[in-house]
């Protein structure tokens, strides 16, 4: 290998330019995105696991569950149509919860000492990730619409415009609950309890399947469970947008908690925090 | 640098200053570091020049790793300083950053991704744009050989390559300071000898500084600085002559031996050798 002096080095210099931030979060983001692309299965898997539901599932129970008209539906509906949002509220759950687990992969891997030795905020960093991560997430859900589509799950059309900000919203709220999991994973092992003690209790524990009033009559306590659980207002908060609505209630607990969990990551990412007690083999 | 043998073991003493007046490219000044109850460093102390090259010597388990992650601000730092060209890692660690590059012992590539694809995921976390990543990236990778390879995918180079690649990344943005990790473990000899003369070109033709953690005598050559790292504490810092003679030795390995033995005469053993 032979050497050429091609530069001197640059001088010392503090803070970072608006464009420097920029091609941060245009870096990550684009990362992600190929990292998606190179991961065909983890797109269909991310189609098929709904789809299933909606075709399966909804097909079976539409029978079983009556859907009275309540907000924002204004007329009766199909059981399908009520499961949409809910179905797509999972995908963000899957794609947050696998985004997670690609951060306890890149730790393990050491690829996750690559960003985090960057000069830029570490706040900032993780903040970028998460949106890419929500990035990905809205882009499986627009691909489910359009398959749900040719289900007689027709939303009005100005509704696959409004329920964007909803998306990212519900998006970045479920990427920062798995980036504050994925903190306290010290292994790719301990994964696999994520899926039992996190996806499945918020899924099942929400009104992604059935509306609460339905919950209610059967168990009080679940239903005040379910009102608890922030999935079941990342559900609502879509379900409406997808009418062109607004659920204040659920934009101020999705909006809340994003803000919660977003803290929570960047203090268990902070060196002086979390890192340090992970020891030796915790590396960062 | 100052010298300091195993007899005279005084961990209280400053860090070393350099011999301009120039800022060290690295200073660690009393750093200490805990994991728990179990102490993994020990009022370590010691500077790295500008334009040099420091060799930080240890066994497996000597601390080296635990070091390099809180310079480079993966851990915090417990007790003590750590500077960058005179930047706190701990207040102003975007600075301190920004003038540093770090290979780690880990291999960190994303073996998915192509060799460009890596060069420039890297440039945007330095706030790097795309056009000028490209360019660097491109002159980058025809030094290192690998200009061919650009397109391909990280998991079908060698080791070796691997190595250069994660050594090509670590100067994208221009770093002052260079860290390496045990950069040559797992390499054949040629890829050894190829990666530790170009990190050696750097600093005679860059003037960039470099720390080189290694447990491999025949890396360190006469003109090094080095830095004896054994059970969290440093036993002898300074020119590697002025070290083996403070240390009554013929060679650096003989040196090492008996340094460790003197620091701790139940855990020493044979230094291991070269192509360990």
């Amino acid at each position: 290998m032979t050497v050429t002096p091609v530069h001197a080095p640059p001088p010392a210099r503090s803070g970072f330019t608006a464009g420097e931030y920029i091609t941060c979060l245009t870096g990550i983001v684009w990362r992600e995105a190929l990292r998606f692309l190179h991961q065909r299965e983890r797109f269909v898997s991310a189609l098929v696991r709904p789809l299933v539901w909606l075709f399966i599932f909804a097909a079976g129970f539409r029978q079983v569950l009556g859907i009275s008209i309540i907000p924002p539906y204004e007329t009766y509906i199909l059981y399908e149509v009520y499961i949409a949002p809910g179905l797509m509220a999972m995908i963000q759950l899957f794609n947050g919860m696998q985004s997670s687990l690609s951060m306890v992969y890149d730790r393990e891997m050491g690829n996750m000492r690559t960003l985090l030795v960057s000069p830029l905020p570490r706040g900032y960093l993780l903040f970028c990730k998460l949106l890419a991560g929500t990035a990905v997430s809205v882009l499986q859900v627009y691909a489910f619409l359009a398959i749900a589509w040719f289900w007689d799950i027709t939303p009005p059309p100005m509704g696959y415009l409004t329920v964007l900000p909803a998306l990212i919203l519900a998006g970045l709220m479920l990427g920062a609950l798995g980036m504050l999991i994925s903190s306290g994973i010290k292994q790719l092992e301990n994964f696999a309890g994520v899926m039992n003690f996190v996806i499945f209790p918020m899924f099942f524990a929400s009104s992604a399947l059935y509306p609460l009033w339905h919950v209610e009559e059967g168990s009080p306590w679940l239903a005040f469970l379910c009102e608890a659980n922030p999935f079941t207002h990342a559900v609502e908060l879509i379900r409406f947008a997808l009418y062109g609505k607004l659920n204040w209630v659920s934009l101020a607990v999705v909006g809340g908690c994003t803000a919660v969990f977003m803290i929570g990551a960047i203090l268990a990412y902070d060196p002086s925090r979390g890192f340090v007690r992970r020891g030796p083999g915790g590396e960062a | 640098m100052m010298t300091q043998n195993a007899s005279a073991l005084d961990s209280t003493s400053p860090a070393p200053q350099p011999a301009s007046d120039q800022v060290p490219a690295l200073s660690i000044a009393g750093v200490s570091h805990s994991y728990g109850a179990r102490k993994a460093l020990s009022d370590v102390s010691f500077a790295v020049r500008p334009a040099s090259f420091t060799a930080l010597l240890g066994l497996n388990g000597a601390g080296k790793s635990t070091l390099f992650s809180l310079i480079t601000r993966l851990f915090a730092v417990q007790t003590g300083r750590i500077d960058i060209f005179g930047h706190d890692i701990g207040r102003t660690p975007g600075e301190a950053l920004r003038l540093l590059g770090v290979v780690f012992q880990s291999r960190t590539l994303d073996l998915d991704l192509s060799l460009t694809q890596n060069l420039l995921y890297h440039a945007a976390l330095h706030g790097i744009s795309r056009g000028e990543a490209r360019a660097r990236s491109e002159e980058l990778l025809s030094r290192i050989g690998l200009a061919d390879r650009a397109g391909n995918k990280v998991r079908d180079l060698s080791g070796g390559q691997m190595r250069r690649l994660e050594i090509a990344r670590a100067l994208l943005h221009r770093p002052r300071l260079l860290l390496l990790d045990e950069a040559t473990v797992g390499l054949d000899v040629k890829a050894r000898a190829d990666i530790i003369g170009h990190v050696r070109q750097l600093v005679t033709e860059q003037g960039i500084g470099v720390l080189w953690a290694t447990h491999l005598f025949d890396e360190i050559t006469a003109t090094d600085d080095l830095v004896v790292l054994h059970q969290g504490r440093v036993l002898a810092r300074g020119l590697v002559p002025q070290v083996i003679a403070e240390a009554g030795a013929s060679d650096v390995n003989a040196a090492f031996a008996r340094l460790t033995t003197q620091a701790s005469p139940s855990s020493a053993g044979p230094a291991r050798s070269s192509d360990a």
